[in-house]
């Protein structure tokens, strides 16, 4: 279908900003008397708080005040109970930061040290140390699970090799297919174990909140993922209804994840700025975000595969341990067991995995949780059955790359659309496969030329959520766009849907943002890569309710039904006698007269109570469209995406040179081109450091986290990047989406990551390391004969 | 454990070297030098570290600069590493440090960061920049020498209650190309060898250089001895920009009809100190320039490293980084 605004580059309005600095991000705000409040982190990893003297601290000069987690209503944002090095104890509140941080360094904490754990496996053996004090060590977090006591048996552990996963009680588990029948059709079975290490979201703004009351009214700014999605839990958390509390959240620093919702900064903020009748601003540096922030989970998995001659996978035994840390983490286990059902489509699969709690860094999603780990872990394996079988190694995952007829998870969700097959082709013209796979293994100097491919996927569809948009009497549609704005401009790029059914030029469009106090609809959290999906329903949804009342208000004022009219360039007219017409502002000036639910006085019953009250603040300003969405949305809502990659890997220094890097995605139509780029090469550059840089570091003898700054997180730089990162798309439009759009931010990554590590297997003739990031040091090792230090499913090693 | 919040400090800004050593001098112990800063305010805003008087060296017009001497080359300890990065007469006489100053961090960091900073920055062991009471820092103990210290980026050799590592990347150069430091004080002018610069935990464990409290580095000079030589530096870290050497090599070498006359060489991130080469020295010197004398070089650099829990790979690295000094300059 032709589009006028979709699939077209535009410029979002808040670019201006931030090309020139003017953008506001809640560090940047100051309030009429503000003052800073410093956060107390443990400096243990686990701790009962036995005793807080904090008189000195407060009889300082410039002090105004404390937060413990004694004080009522905190509900857990500061706690006695410290579970990771970092955890928040205490904070203070100064007319100064400094004086503010003096004060902290004179509290005196008495504290009572407890069993501690950064090792998973550890806490699951018989008698292993539990990260928290009531025994409980698995689920919890955002994981879905209920948290539990959960101790395998010696005979577990004992039943495998050192090199194996054990596995003992599941908590999560799910199959289909005939497993044994699967396997015994195979020709070619792989049997490893893996580890893939955590890694920080180092998000460029760190999750500094300011806060005020003004008339009983809470004020907050923070910058979140997510803006009208954490409405309703910042509001319970500080104890005010929504129509008391007002969120301002214009820009966010980057999440990856990690601010999907605004988190502990912005209630010991708010509850601090209330005790003291003072606005706070509780300021984290970017050194503190590293062990303060949040962080991907690690995975200790097993991996079971049998494969037929055709190089179709016939079924996969897969079992994971997932690194909770301190909170439990999210659901990277099961997401990752999803990933490979949908990547390889196998005829029969088991899973099981288990969370645990560690006293480790809280765990939060980061794009692509657990699809991407797996990725990186489970491509390069795919690349030795193809070398088994005699496959090539583009051929191996056409053979079993999902189509419309695909499936996911335990379930057996059939997907809303897939063309991995098709990604597959256009990347392989792109990257020139077939002369490219003949260079594995040539050598220059001490550089040996490797190629590889990567796949990952990405669930990225939810509903349930409302529209609003709004015709005023200047002629304008008004868009209010109740998502974060995360970095993605899927802000801006939804709401083009709406435009886009009110044939509205741009020019003649103003987007709202960044503050419910600019009245927002209720939006899902800008997470998982759904806004496009999400996002873009909502907005025809309500475009279409727009319509739907112009065409009533015509039929009202000039005659005839509501069915006899149609829409364009920002009027209403007859179909048959187009000089019959009211134009949109016309029309925005009757919707006003006519009130009810035309002019937003009465809204429809089923939106949400947020909606509700953004309805209320704009009601008799114009035509109000406002809907929730209630269209079809059946099975999986797919993100995919494949990866070519072509490496130089130096075998005296480990060095690996990333050559060329072109990513694909299968993302439904393209909504918007400059934004998709941004997000196949961002998600490339996050996969580089998947790949070859990033991980966790913790000191296993004292729970220290050898993570706290920039240098020691490595993300990738510019120096360790291809100078061009290719993309591509397949664009071809998703049924279950008015535009056609699927999201994509989250696949990129895995693919390029399993792509590059792939490449490496290649150049060194075969997949050696079943751990990621592959760093110089393992492949000098290698090289050389020599052991490797981290034993085989160890984590948080350097 | 970072704290990213500086407390408060009396700032002195003399405009002569011979002020600033009167002040630090005056200090002693609670006085303390900065220059570009990057190690300073890490050890400030972590509140690891602290000195309530601190002399900012940035305004002193005679710390900054690369001059001819008359034999050699005089740099300021204040020169930029740019600045010597990007200087011809540096790229032309004495290529190995340039190169050096070229893989030191990022460009913003080697914009504003020193020639004095890079070879005076503490070491950069992550227990020890946390803030942990590890010998280094005047505690009993170390983290990183235990069974399970995180240890990749620890010594081979050296080890003395303390396995922090060399951190600069211009030492090994410096050393190589037999530089002299030079050192005021309130009681005058001294030149030391940049490899006896250097001191290890052996010597004294809270300290990296042979710099007092009350010493300033004022100057580098680099002999014309080596002017002109066949240099080597090759720099191996996770990132190819702002990371720290997992192992560094520098090497300046006169080649005549194919052999090797004479040779320094020195690698950095192996011990506390730049660790000269001179096993390798003596292997080579006569020898052609070739693939058999390289894999020699190589052997003989790393007898009798000691490696830790997770540093071994150091040991082929530094193999292979010498066999290519040879092979490859």
């Amino acid at each position: 279908m032709a589009w006028d605004l979709i699939g077209k580059d535009f410029v979002p309005p808040d670019i201006r900003g931030k090309v020139t600095g003017r953008a506001k991000y809640a560090e940047d705000y100051r309030a009429e008397g503000m003052v800073f409040g410093r956060v107390l982190t443990s400096p243990v990893p686990h701790a009962n708080i036995v005793n807080i003297d904090a008189s000195e601290a407060l009889a300082m000069d410039g002090v105004l005040g404390i937060l413990t987690a004694d004080d009522e209503g905190l509900d857990g944002l500061l706690t006695n109970e410290p579970k990771f090095v970092g955890d928040f104890i205490l904070a203070i509140a100064a007319t100064d930061e400094t004086t503010a941080q003096d004060a902290i360094d004179r509290v005196n904490l008495e504290f009572e040290p407890l069993p501690y754990t950064v090792d998973p496996l550890e806490s699951l053996y018989p008698g292993g140390p539990d990260a928290r004090a009531d025994g409980n060590n698995v689920g919890g977090g955002r994981t879905g699970l209920e948290l539990r006591r959960v101790k395998w048996t010696a005979a577990d552990f004992a039943s495998v090799a050192e090199d194996q996963l054990p596995m003992g009680d599941a908590v999560i588990e799910w199959a289909f297919g005939d497993l044994d029948a699967g396997f015994e059709d195979a020709v070619y079975l792989i049997d490893e174990s893996f580890v893939t290490q955590g890694n920080s979201h180092h998000s460029m703004e760190p999750r500094t909140a300011m806060a005020y009351w003004e008339n009983g009214k809470c004020y907050v700014h923070s910058g979140s993922q997510s803006l009208t999605a954490s409405l309703p839990s910042i509001a319970a958390q500080l104890g005010v209804g929504l129509d008391d509390f007002v969120y301002i959240n214009e820009y966010c620093g980057g999440g990856f994840g990690s601010k999907g919702t605004p988190g502990q900064t912005v209630g010991i903020a708010g509850h601090l700025s209330r005790k003291i009748s003072r606005p706070v601003m509780l300021r984290v540096s970017r050194h503190e975000e590293y062990y303060i922030g949040s962080a991907r989970g690690s995975l200790q998995g097993r991996v079971r595969m049998g494969f037929a001659a055709d190089g179709t996978v016939t079924a996969i035994d897969f079992s994971v341990v997932q690194d909770g840390g301190a909170n439990g983490g999210f659901q990277d286990a099961g997401d990752a067991a999803a990933a490979l059902s949908i990547i390889y489509q196998p005829g029969a699969m088991r899973f099981r995995g288990i969370p645990v709690v560690t006293n480790t860094t809280p765990r939060g999603p980061q794009r692509g949780p657990g699809q991407n780990q797996i990725a990186a872990a489970v491509e390069p394996l795919i690349d030795r059955a193809a070398r088994e079988l005699g496959l090539d190694r583009l051929a191996i995952r056409r053979a079993n790359a999902p189509d419309n007829s695909g499936t996911v998870g335990g379930r057996q969700l059939l997907v809303s659309s897939a063309y991995m097959p098709e990604a597959l082709d256009k990347g392989a013209a792109a990257f020139d496969w077939e002369a490219r796979s003949q260079t594995s293994g040539q050598r220059n100097g001490s550089k040996v030329r490797g190629v590889g491919i990567g796949q990952a996927y990405h669930d990225v569809g939810r509903t349930g959520y409302d529209g609003l948009v709004v015709l005023t009497p200047d002629g304008k549609l008004q868009l209010h766009s109740g998502v974060g704005n995360l970095g993605t401009y899927s802000y801006a790029s939804t709401v083009r849907a709406a435009a886009e059914i009110l044939k509205c030029d741009w020019e003649n469009c103003v987007i709202h943002q960044g503050t419910n106090a600019r009245f927002l609809p209720w939006a899902s959290t800008q997470t998982g890569s759904n806004t496009s999906w999400t996002m873009s329903r909502t907005n025809y949804v309500a475009a279409v309710d727009a319509v739907d009342k112009l065409k009533e208000i015509a039929a009202m004022d000039l005659g005839g039904e509501p069915g006899d009219y149609d829409i364009g360039e920002h009027r209403v007219f007859a179909t048959e006698d187009p000089e019959r017409f009211l134009t949109y502002a016309q029309a925005a000036q009757r919707a006003i007269e006519i009130g009810g639910r035309f002019s937003g006085e009465t809204p429809p019953d089923d939106i949400h109570e947020v909606t509700r009250l953004a309805v209320a603040g704009i009601a008799g300003t114009g035509l109000v469209g406002v809907a929730k969405d209630k269209l079809r949305m059946e099975g999986d809502i797919p993100a995919l995406a494949c990866g070519f990659a072509a490496v130089d890997v130096d075998i005296e220094t480990g060095k690996i040179d990333i050559l060329d890097y072109v990513g694909v995605a299968d993302c439904g139509t393209v909504f918007h081109p400059q934004g998709l780029s941004q997000q196949l090469r961002g998600g490339g550059v996050w996969g580089v450091g998947l790949a070859l840089f990033e991980r966790q570091i913790y000191d296993p003898q004292n729970g220290l986290p050898g993570n706290t700054g920039f240098e020691q997180c490595k993300p990738p730089t510019y120096l360790d990047l291809p100078s061009e990162m290719r993309w591509a798309a397949v664009d071809i439009a998703d049924p279950q989406n008015p535009v056609g759009a699927r999201g994509i931010g989250e696949p990129p990554m895995g693919a390029c990551a399993a792509a590059i590590l792939c490449a490496i297997s290649d150049a060194l003739g075969g997949h050696v390391f079943n751990r990621t990031p592959v760093v110089p040091d393992m492949i000098v090792n290698y090289v050389a004969g020599r052991d490797q230090s981290s034993r085989p499913l160890q984590l948080h090693t350097a | 454990m970072s704290r990213d919040m500086m407390a408060s400090f009396e700032l002195y800004q003399p405009d002569s070297v011979e002020n600033a050593v009167d002040l630090l001098s005056r200090f002693g112990e609670d006085g303390w030098a900065v220059a570009g800063g990057h190690d300073t305010l890490d050890w400030f805003k972590d509140r690891a570290k602290y000195a309530s008087n601190v002399v900012d060296l940035t305004g002193i017009a005679e710390l900054r600069g690369i001059r001819e001497t008359a034999d050699g080359v005089e740099i300021g300890a204040l020169t930029t590493l740019t600045e010597i990065e990007q200087s011809n007469l540096i790229q032309e006489r004495y290529g190995v440090l340039a190169d050096a100053a070229r893989r030191v961090a990022s460009p913003q960091i080697r914009n504003t960061g020193t020639i004095g900073g890079n070879v005076n920055q503490d070491a950069r062991c992550w227990y020890y920049r946390y803030g942990v009471d590890c010998y280094r820092a005047g505690g009993t103990t170390c983290y990183a020498d235990t069974p399970e210290g995180q240890n990749r980026e620890h010594c081979l050799w050296g080890a003395d209650r303390c396995v922090a590592v060399s951190p600069s990347d211009t030492a090994p150069a410096l050393v190589a190309l037999d530089a002299r430091m030079v050192v005021r004080s309130s009681d005058g002018e001294r030149e030391v060898a940049a490899e006896d610069y250097f001191i290890g935990p052996d010597v004294d464990i809270e300290r990296m250089t042979i710099l007092e409290p009350g010493e300033l580095l004022t100057a580098v000079r680099l002999p014309g001895d080596w002017a002109g030589a066949t240099f080597y530096f090759e720099k191996v870290a996770d990132r190819n920009t702002w990371d720290f050497a997992l192992v560094n090599i520098a090497a300046a070498m006169v080649v005549e009809g194919g052999t090797i006359s004479r040779i320094r060489m020195a690698a950095g991130a192996v011990e506390c100190v730049p660790r000269r080469l001179t096993v390798v020295e003596q292997v080579v010197t006569g020898s052609e320039k070739n693939e058999e004398t390289a894999a020699l070089a190589g052997q003989a650099a790393v007898r009798g490293a000691t490696p830790l829990n997770y540093n071994h790979f150091k040991i082929p690295l530094l193999e292979n980084l010498v066999k290519r000094a040879i092979r490859d300059a």
